[in-house]
């Protein structure tokens, strides 16, 4: 069964260049991992499987090829988690002004 | 396409895509005619007022921060304690000063026929492009770096991912490493498109607006001009487009102070480092490099030139920025940044140095919201195995943890060597102009180019002889 059919909205991926071939100014850690992309279109194929080399169209128009990563991708960056050590600031913050309208 | 044989078509491609040629105002030596290239290629202040008016760019509020004034006095020597004001920049479409910096460039790749924008930006600055192309119906393409190796994004840059497709722009993430510059050009050459990169004469002169209206609004808020004002300092050109906009208003008297947060210590091109930095931009790790070096950017020459027009350069912690932000919203009602809050984090320190009388001002803020937030990234840092303490800030550091101050009087600015980043930029002048004769054309240039003047410029070359 396939994961997607034409006009899908799709998220792709390729690499772009290999470890070996990264520019010679990188730092060492990063010279041992490829540079890699990802971006986002319309799928062209009739259908498709995750991990089938599609074409798809981005927003913009343009045409271009990658590995199927995603369908209808969405993104789930948040508020994050409860960070309980900056609770103390607004708590100091109005006590330090609170203190200095007593003695004004 | 192998990756030098693209680079070695990089100032062709550059030269179609800006449509300027930097030739033109080269000079023999080192120098090259700064002010022939900002008024031939950009556009007067009057025509960018106008333009940006059609967007509905500017005439952002000018806000006190009366309660965060009061806390200042209260750590501050008796009789100190500016009053601090902000220029409330969020207020800009797109929700950033970078708004200003993106209009001149679309406007003009408009004017010119270009189909389309391609920025190359992790920041606000892709929001802003992406925003303006939408108003102005061109294309729009943004490149990140937003990933490490193991697919974990930034929760800022995805927010700016998210924001930039929102306007309808096609967004091309990458993971970390200088040869984004590389899928750029190779784009720039497929489209066709106009490089609305943030160092041409059109990206700085555009901020020039923001300078102009901060005197322009105090003249009539205090019937004067402001005495301090306070930029966020990354690739330079917001304290340059500001001071300039300053200057133009004939507000020379304004000092004006860089400030970037310390990340001192941390590789920007490092896979492993990426994600162990809660700030994307702002940051030394941008600063020291652009302020030592502007050349250094996508366009031949850079003209976001800080050292041109800085009178102070400080830095600030992550910790004491992070505290800053809370502090914005807690006691000034108002949630902006982080990252836009380091010149507050700064303000904060400075304004206790300067008489009650003063008025110090920071220049901008920006919007917040989810990933793009004092809680997600803390949370972030946190994950990736950065340390969240309360302490004495000026003992972070930077990819180990980030210590938020005890209490508001271990918010202290540090200062920078002026002269030592000027030294370091004659330096990389001469390292880059190796078989060339300096001559009194140079002297000048480097003179003005570090704000200093021509008896300084021959102390430091005579130093660098002497190394």
């Amino acid at each position: 069964m396939s994961d997607a059919k034409k006009g899908d909205w799709v998220r792709i991926y390729n690499v772009v260049l290999k470890a070996s071939e990264r520019a010679p100014q990188v730092p060492e850690d990063t010279k041992k991992v490829p540079l890699e992309m990802w971006d986002k279109g319309y799928l062209i194929n009739d259908e498709a499987t995750m991990g089938d080399i599609v074409e798809v169209e981005t927003y913009i128009g343009r045409r271009i090829k990658g590995k199927l990563l995603e369908v209808n991708p969405y993104y789930d960056h948040s508020y994050g988690k409860c960070v309980p050590e900056l609770l103390y600031i607004g708590r100091q913050l109005r006590t330090l002004l609170e203190v200095g309208d007593e003695n004004e | 396409m192998s990756y030098s044989g693209v680079m070695s078509r990089k100032n062709e491609i550059m030269k179609k895509a800006v449509g300027i040629d930097y030739d033109k105002f080269e000079e023999k030596g080192i120098s090259f005619d700064y002010d022939e290239m900002m008024h031939r290629t950009g556009y007067n202040l009057q025509e960018i007022i106008e333009s940006q008016k059609e967007t509905s760019i500017g005439d952002t509020p000018i806000l006190e921060l009366k309660n965060i004034t009061k806390l200042a006095r209260k750590f501050a020597p008796k009789g100190k304690g500016a009053r601090i004001f902000v220029k409330d920049e969020a207020s800009n479409p797109s929700g950033s000063y970078k708004a200003r910096r993106a209009a001149t460039s679309v406007y003009h790749a408009k004017k010119n026929g270009y189909k389309g924008v391609i920025a190359a930006t992790s920041g606000n600055y892709g929001a802003a492009v992406a925003s303006q192309a939408a108003m102005l119906g061109l294309k729009c393409i943004i490149v990140q770096e937003c990933y490490d190796s193991r697919g974990v994004g930034q929760p800022e840059i995805v927010e700016k991912a998210r924001k930039c497709e929102a306007y309808g722009a096609e967004v091309l993430q990458l993971t970390v490493g200088p040869e984004l510059f590389y899928t750029f050009l190779k784009l720039l050459e497929e489209t066709g498109y106009f490089n609305a990169s943030l160092y041409t004469p059109f990206g700085i002169a555009g901020i020039e607006t923001l300078g102009y209206e901060i005197a322009m609004q105090f003249r009539e808020l205090e019937g004067r001009d402001p005495d301090v004002v306070v930029a966020t300092n990354a690739g330079g050109g917001n304290l340059t487009g500001t001071a300039r906009g300053l200057i133009k208003a004939g507000a020379e008297d304004a000092k004006v102070v860089g400030a970037s947060v310390n990340l001192k210590g941390l590789h920007m091109a490092s896979d492993t480092q990426f994600n162990k930095k809660s700030f994307t931009t702002g940051h030394t790790g941008f600063g020291i490099p652009f302020a030592t070096w502007p050349d250094r950017s996508d366009v031949p020459r850079s003209a976001a030139r800080p050292l041109r027009y800085m009178d102070r350069y400080v830095t600030v912690n992550q910790g004491e920025v992070f505290y800053m932000t809370e502090a914005l919203a807690q006691l000034e009602g108002i949630e902006r940044g982080p990252a836009g809050n380091t010149s507050l984090a700064a303000a904060f320190s400075l304004a206790q140095e300067l008489d009650e009388d003063k008025i110090i001002v920071v220049q901008e803020t920006e919007y917040t919201g989810a990933g793009k937030h004092i809680q997600p990234q803390l949370s972030f840092a946190k994950e990736n195995g950065v340390k969240i303490e309360i302490g004495d800030p000026s003992d972070e550091v930077p990819g180990e943890n980030i210590i938020l101050p005890k209490d508001p009087s271990y918010i202290k600015v540090k200062d920078l060597d002026l002269n030592k980043i000027r030294k370091s930029y004659i330096k990389n002048c001469i390292k880059n102009n190796q078989d060339v004769k300096i001559s009194d054309e140079d002297l000048e240039f480097l003179a003005k180019d570090t704000k200093t003047n021509v008896e300084f410029v021959r102390e430091i070359l005579l130093e660098l002889n002497n190394e």
